[in-house]
C-alpha cells in the first residue's frame, strides 16, 4: 500500500515536466513570412519567402535535420564514387506524391532538366553548375537531356559531377533541384503551381492561396514520413510591414515572425526576450570600392585607411544593435570547412588602427588641408542609413574626408552599382546560396555578374579556377583561403558586419532550432499545449 | 441623357489613351528592369527573360503591342507573381479593395454629413467648435499614425478585434481598416457640409419654409439637406478614388490584399505590366466614378440639366 504511494508520488513527480511537453489540441502554426512569394514552382520561384513554403511542399533528394545538417531526403542512402564525381542516390520505394503517384528517380531526372534549361527562365540554374554539362545546357549549347543526371532504375538516380563538389549533398535540398510530377506538369503547364493543381512530394500539401494575405498548407497524408509529422495546418502569412508583424505576433495571431522592426528591438529585448531568437547568418554586409574609377582605381592604400578608420564594434554595439558580429573578412564565420580569414590589423587596439590609417592616407596623399571627397551610396532603408551616417561620421573624425551621402531606389541602386561609372563607395550584402564558402568567393571573380567592384585579379581567379576542379577537400579548401587572403590585401571591399537571423518564436512552438542557413521544416514542429 | 452619357464615355476614350501613354513611358524611363536583382544572371537566362516578355523588342513596337492586348482586355502576365496573370491579381485585388473603399465612403458621408449638420445648426456654438476640432485632427493626423494605434488599442491591449489579414470568416478584419481609412474622409467630408449648411440655412427658400412654420426638422431634411449635399457630392468622385488608391497604407499595415499594394509592389519591382495593369484600371475606375456623380448631381440639382 505505502509502496504503491510512493510509486504513485513518483509517477506524479516524473509526469509533471511530461506533462509540460503535452500536445496542444489543435496543431495549426501561424508564420509570418515576409514579402509575398513570387511563385511556388521550385525551378523559377527565387527569394527567401518561396524557398520556405516549398521547403513543406517539396523534398529534394536530401533534406535538413532542425540544426541545419544535411540528412537523408527523398533519397534514404546514397553512394560516392572514389573520385567524388559519381552519385548514386536510392530513393524511398514507399514515397509518393500527394496525388498518389510513385516517386521515381524519372522525376528527379526531369526536374533537374527543367531546371537546367534556357527556356524554363529558372534564376537559380547556376546552383546546378557543378553537374557535368549543366553550364552548356544552360547556356543553350547542349540540350536539356546531355545533362548527367539519370534514372538506372525507378528508384536509383546517378548523377555525375564536373568536378568533385564537397557541397554537393547541401544543395540538393534547394529548390532548383526538387523533382516535378509530371502528369500535373503536363496537364497544366505553367499553372502548375497554383491551388488544385500542384502536386508536391513534401510533408504539407498546397490548400488555400490568397495573393497578398496567406498560403494555407495541409498536412500531406501520402508523404512517406508522415508518421512522424504532427502539425496538421501550416500558415505563411505576408508580413510585409516589420511593425504590423510585431502587433500580430503580440496579438497572438502569429506564432513566429519573418523578422523583426530594428527600431523596436530594444522594447523586444526588455519585453520578449525569451522569444527572441538572435543567430549567426550567412551572410555579409559591406562597402564595395569602385575600382575602376578614381578615386579607388588602383588605390589600395586609400582603401585600406578607410576601411581602418571605421570602428566596426561601434557601428554593431550602438547603431545595429543586434548582436551582430563585426566583420573584418569575406566569408562569414561558421561556414561549413573554411577557417575565416582574419586579417592581422584586425585584433589591434582602435588607436593602433586609427593611427596606421592616418599613415595610409597621409601616404595616398590626402590631408586636412586637401580632404579626400567621396560619395557614399546606400539604398532605401532606415537601417542602412544609419550605417551610412555612422560610417560618413566616423570617417570624417578619425580622417578628415569628406562624405556625401546619396540614397537611391533599390532598382535605381542596383543599376547604378551595376554601371560602375558614378559610383565611389557603395553598400552591399551578399548572403550565400549554400553552406560553402565558394557562394561568398565567386563573388570577387572578375568575370562575376555582380563583382559590382570590378576587382580583378588574376591570381584570385586562378586560385578559384584551381579550387573548383581540385578533388581533395583541404586542398581546396586551402586554396580558397588563401584566396580570401590575398583579395583582403587588395581590399576591394570593406566588410563591415556578419548578418544574424532576427525572429521571435512562441515559447510553444517546439522542434524550432536557429541554425546558419535559417531553413525549417515544418514537419520537425510541433505546437504544446498552452 | 442617354446621349451625354454616350458623350461622356466617347470622351474618356482619348483621356485614357494619354494616362496609359504617360504610364507606359514613364515606367520604362524609370532605371533598372524587373530582372534586375542582387544576384546575378547567366546571360543566356537573361535573354530567354527578355524575349518571353518581349523586353527586346523596340519600345514603340512593346508600346503597340501592349494597346493590341489592352484593347482585347489582357493586362500580360506579371513579372514579378510569375504563377498570376494581371487580370487574376486585379480580379483578386479590387473585390478587397472595394469593400474596404466602399464601407469607408459610405461611413464617411453617413458619419461626416450627421457631424457637418449638426456643426452647422450650433454655428460658433461649443458643439460646433467641438465637432470641428475633432475634424481638423482628422485631416491633420495622417492614417499611418491612427491606424497602428487602433491595433494597439484593440488588437494588442483589448484583444477585441484581429490586429491584421484577411483570413478567417469573421467580419472583425474590416472594422479597424474602415475606420482607419473612413476618419480622414469623414473629418472633410463634415467641414464641407458644414460649410454649404450654413449658407442654404441663410438662403431665402430656407425663410420662407420658417415663415410658413415648419418644422425644424422638416426644413432640414426635406429642403435644406439637398442643397447642401450638393458639394459633398462633387467631392466624392475625387474621393472615392482617393479612398481606394490612399488605401496603399492602410493595407500594408493592416496586410489586406488590396489592389493598393500591388500599384506599390509593382513599380518598386519594375513589374511593368503590374504596374501598367493598375494604372489603366484605376484611370477607368475613377472616370466611372466623375460619371455616377456627375449623373447624381443632375438628379440632386434642379439646375442642373443634361443635353
Amino acid at each position: 500500500m505505502r509502496s504503491g504511494l510512493i510509486a504513485a508520488l513518483l509517477t506524479c513527480m516524473f509526469a509533471t515536466p511530461l506533462a509540460a511537453q503535452q500536445l496542444a489540441a489543435e496543431q495549426i502554426l501561424h508564420k509570418g513570412n515576409g514579402a509575398e512569394p513570387q511563385s511556388l514552382d521550385p525551378h523559377k520561384a527565387e527569394g527567401v519567402p518561396s524557398s520556405n513554403i516549398m521547403r513543406d511542399l517539396y523534398e529534394g533528394l536530401t533534406s535538413e535535420a532542425p540544426n541545419g545538417d544535411v540528412i537523408p531526403g527523398a533519397a534514404s542512402r546514397w553512394e560516392i564514387s572514389a573520385d567524388g564525381t559519381e552519385y548514386v542516390f536510392h530513393l524511398r520505394p514507399q514515397a509518393r506524391w500527394s496525388n498518389g503517384d510513385p516517386v521515381v528517380a524519372e522525376d528527379f531526372v526531369i526536374g533537374l532538366r527543367r531546371s537546367a534549361d534556357p527556356a524554363t527562365l529558372s534564376h537559380y540554374s547556376q546552383i546546378l553548375s557543378s553537374i557535368k554539362n549543366a553550364e552548356a545546357v544552360t547556356a543553350g549549347q547542349l540540350p536539356p537531356e546531355e545533362l548527367a543526371v539519370e534514372a538506372l532504375d525507378d528508384h536509383t538516380l546517378k548523377i555525375v559531377l564536373k568536378a568533385p563538389t564537397p557541397y554537393f549533398l547541401g544543395l540538393l535540398n534547394h529548390s532548383s533541384t526538387y523533382p516535378i510530377n509530371r502528369r500535373a506538369y503536363q496537364e497544366h503547364g505553367a499553372r502548375f503551381a497554383r491551388v488544385g493543381n500542384l502536386v508536391g512530394n513534401g510533408a504539407y500539401r498546397l490548400k488555400d492561396w490568397v495573393v497578398q494575405s496567406h498560403i494555407e498548407l495541409e498536412r500531406n497524408p501520402l508523404y512517406w514520413d508522415n508518421a512522424n509529422t504532427t502539425i496538421e495546418r501550416v500558415y505563411y502569412h505576408a508580413t510585409e510591414d516589420q511593425s504590423s508583424e510585431l502587433k500580430r505576433y503580440r496579438a497572438g495571431e502569429l506564432d513566429w515572425t519573418h523578422e523583426v522592426p530594428l527600431n523596436q528591438v530594444r522594447w523586444i529585448r526588455e519585453n520578449l526576450n525569451d522569444e527572441f531568437y538572435v543567430s549567426t547568418y550567412l551572410g555579409t554586409y559591406y562597402y564595395g570600392f569602385n575600382l575602376t574609377q578614381p578615386p579607388f582605381k588602383a588605390n589600395r592604400t586609400l582603401r585600406r585607411a578607410l576601411s581602418m578608420a571605421i570602428d566596426r564594434e561601434i557601428l554593431v554595439n550602438k547603431v545595429t544593435r543586434l548582436g551582430e558580429q563585426p566583420a573584418y573578412s569575406w566569408v562569414p564565420p561558421g561556414i561549413s570547412h573554411y577557417a575565416a580569414q582574419v586579417p592581422e590589423w584586425a585584433s589591434w587596439p582602435q588607436d593602433k588602427k586609427l593611427a596606421e590609417a592616418r599613415r595610409l592616407y597621409a601616404e595616398a596623399g590626402y590631408s586636412k588641408d586637401k580632404p579626400l571627397h567621396i560619395e557614399l551610396r546606400y539604398n532605401t532603408s532606415e537601417n542602412h542609413k544609419k550605417v551610412a551616417i555612422a560610417v560618413a561620421a566616423m570617417l570624417k573624425q578619425s580622417l578628415g574626408v569628406r562624405v556625401n551621402l546619396i540614397n537611391q531606389e533599390w532598382k535605381v541602386f542596383l543599376e547604378t552599382r551595376k554601371q560602375k561609372r558614378v559610383t565611389e563607395l557603395f553598400r552591399a550584402g551578399w548572403i550565400g546560396d549554400y553552406n560553402d564558402a565558394y557562394t561568398f568567393s565567386e563573388l570577387l571573380h572578375s568575370k562575376h555578374g555582380i563583382n559590382d567592384q570590378g576587382y580583378n585579379n588574376p591570381e584570385y581567379d586562378a586560385l578559384l579556377e584551381q579550387a573548383s576542379v581540385e578533388g581533395d577537400f583541404d586542398k581546396r579548401r586551402a586554396l580558397l583561403e588563401k584566396a580570401e587572403r590575398l583579395m583582403l590585401e587588395d581590399q576591394p571591399i570593406m566588410p563591415i558586419y556578419f548578418y544574424v537571423n532576427k525572429r521571435l518564436v512562441k515559447p510553444y512552438v517546439a522542434g524550432f532550432e536557429p541554425n546558419i542557413m535559417d531553413h525549417h521544416y515544418t514537419k520537425n514542429m510541433r505546437i504544446l499545449a498552452h | 441623357m442617354l446621349q451625354y452619357a454616350f458623350k461622356r464615355l466617347l470622351g474618356a476614350i482619348p483621356t485614357l489613351l494619354v494616362l496609359i501613354t504617360l504610364a507606359f513611358f514613364m515606367i520604362r524611363i524609370a532605371p533598372g528592369g524587373p530582372f534586375d536583382t542582387e544576384k546575378s544572371l547567366p546571360p543566356e537566362i537573361e535573354a530567354n527573360l527578355n524575349a518571353a516578355y518581349h523586353l527586346d523588342e523596340p519600345l514603340i513596337q512593346q508600346y503597340g503591342r501592349y494597346l493590341l492586348q489592352i484593347l482585347q482586355g489582357d493586362f500580360g502576365p506579371s513579372f514579378q507573381y510569375k504563377d498570376f496573370t494581371v487580370n487574376e491579381l486585379i480580379a483578386s485585388g479590387f473585390p478587397v479593395s472595394l469593400t474596404i473603399g466602399g464601407l469607408s465612403m459610405l461611413l464617411a458621408v453617413l458619419l461626416g454629413s450627421a457631424f457637418g449638420i449638426i456643426a452647422a445648426l450650433r454655428q460658433n456654438r461649443p458643439t460646433d467648435y467641438a465637432v470641428m476640432t475633432v475634424a481638423m485632427t482628422g485631416i491633420s493626423i495622417p492614417n499611418f499614425v491612427i491606424a497602428p494605434l487602433l491595433i494597439l488599442l484593440f488588437a494588442v491591449t483589448l484583444g477585441w478585434l484581429p490586429a491584421g489579414g484577411w483570413d478567417g470568416d469573421g467580419l472583425g478584419k474590416v472594422v479597424m481598416p474602415v475606420i482607419a481609412l473612413a476618419l480622414p474622409q469623414i473629418a472633410y467630408i463634415s467641414r464641407l457640409m458644414r460649410g454649404s449648411m450654413i449658407e442654404v440655412l441663410r438662403s431665402n427658400f430656407i425663410r420662407t419654409a420658417r415663415a410658413k412654420g415648419l418644422s425644424e426638422t422638416r426644413i432640414i431634411l426635406r429642403h435644406a439637406l439637398r442643397p447642401a449635399f450638393l458639394p459633398v457630392l462633387s467631392y466624392l468622385g475625387p474621393a472615392s478614388a482617393a479612398v481606394i488608391t490612399g488605401s496603399v497604407v492602410i493595407e500594408k499595415i493592416f496586410g489586406i490584399p488590396g489592389l493598393g499594394r500591388y500599384f506599390v509592389q509593382g513599380a518598386l519591382n519594375r513589374d511593368y505590366t503590374l504596374v501598367m495593369g493598375v494604372v489603366v484600371f484605376y484611370g477607368m475606375l475613377i472616370i466611372v466614378f466623375n460619371f455616377i456623380v456627375d449623373l447624381l448631381y443632375g438628379a440632386l440639382d434642379p439646375k442642373v440639366r443634361y443635353d
